[in-house]
């Protein structure tokens, strides 16, 4: 249950917007794992701590948020920030989401060129390049057995095609998503596919 | 300025087709900024991957800040981040204010299931990138197969030896890493 001093913190008021300023921008600096970590901590602040949002929103909001384009915290972040307080709401959560990212990132480029050409480190980047390689090789592995186990014909269809067409082929991704993306629209709507 | 536009452009594009996030915005990242306009090259590339698993921030970001820093300095990694950003922004608000008014979403549902298994080809390509380079060290299957790294295909053996045993994500990359200032220090 949300703390009673908490609730007197409603939706709207300058008080609100640094709170969820503060709140959101701290959880985006400081959580390493992505969109899965980011959003429970932010159900925390939001949900538990100030009751700005109930448990079912936010769950509709995170299946919503998985399954559209771009980074799914970013998503989130913006649909959050919307249910809470409209476009002003959206404007805070996302600039909060997106600013700890670009501060870190932009230090680490120009700290990049600096030591990207020492040996010693090019070899611990190597090393870390195979163990990357190791991680995205597993990802596919898996995802590749689930689809397969599933046994529908169509997706695993659509998966060789887009995969040949890509390798052997060289076409555009773009044109391979809108063409799946049509498939889907029109053939793969039957509740089993989902 | 006009860098920055063309960033921001590109951004935009990766932000709305990258569908599935995280490993599912590589193809994309991959086929604008290495391959398309070689802004970044594929070493670069994987090295943002790897340092996006431990610094805090979502990889299709953190790709943006680094690939807008390095071409145009802070307005460029501006330019690129709120480009990728703006097409979340924009179907995020559609899609909310759609389900409000209507309810069904059968057809975004329909679209999604067929994007998904696209999504898979997509990632396994770009992961045959990431094996050409740890094997060989180039971007695609090398004439001369037998010109091997055997550094990269030790630690790759063992990384995938301890990811199908669970090991964490940030503990594999930090090991993997200690292996090759190794095993380069030792002279394979």
């Amino acid at each position: 249950m949300p703390d009673m001093q908490n609730l007197t913190i409603r939706p709207g008021s300058g008080r609100f917007y640094w709170i969820l300023f503060k709140s959101t921008f701290l959880i985006s600096a400081f959580t390493v794992g992505g969109g899965m970590v980011i959003i429970p901590l932010l159900k925390v602040k939001f949900v538990d701590e100030y009751g700005w949002l109930d448990d079912k929103e936010t769950l509709d909001i995170v299946a919503i948020a998985q399954s559209m384009p771009g980074v799914m915290a970013v998503n989130a972040a913006i649909m959050l920030g919307y249910r809470m307080s409209g476009l002003s709401g959206t404007l805070v959560t996302l600039l909060a989401t997106i600013l700890p990212p670009l501060i870190t990132m932009t230090i680490i480029a120009y700290f990049y060129d600096l030591f990207a050409h020492n040996q010693y480190i090019q070899l611990l980047l190597k090393g870390m390049q195979c163990g990357a390689t190791a991680i995205i090789i597993n990802v596919v592995f898996n995802l590749v057995k689930k689809l397969f186990k599933k046994q529908l014909a169509l997706p695993i269809l659509i998966f060789l095609g887009t995969m040949i067409a890509v390798l052997a082929f060289d076409v555009n991704l773009m044109y391979c998503v809108l063409a799946d993306a049509a498939i889907g629209l029109l053939l793969l709507r039957d509740a089993k596919y989902n | 300025m006009d860098i920055c536009l063309l960033l921001y452009w590109e951004f935009c594009k990766i932000g709305l087709f990258c569908i599935g996030g995280g490993y599912a915005s590589m193809p994309w990242i991959q086929a604008a900024v290495v391959d398309g306009y070689h802004w970044l090259t594929m070493s670069e590339f994987i090295d943002i991957f790897t340092i996006s698993q431990m610094t805090p921030g979502p990889i299709g970001i953190n790709a943006a800040t680094f690939a807008g820093t390095k071409i145009a300095g802070i307005p460029g990694s501006i330019a690129a981040t709120v480009g990728f950003v703006t097409p979340s922004l924009i179907l995020c608000l559609g899609v909310t204010w759609l389900l409000k008014k209507y309810g069904d979403i059968s057809a975004i549902k329909g679209i999604l299931n067929g994007l998904r298994p696209a999504v898979v080809a997509l990632m396994l390509v770009a992961g045959l990138s990431f094996l050409y380079l740890s094997i060989w060290n180039v971007e695609t299957l090398p004439e001369d197969i037998s010109a091997v790294d055997a550094k990269g295909i030790i630690i790759l053996v063992l990384a995938f030896a301890a990811v199908r045993r669970k090991m964490g994500v940030i503990s594999l990359l930090a090991i993997s890493g200690l292996l090759g200032l190794i095993l380069g220090v030792v002279g394979l």
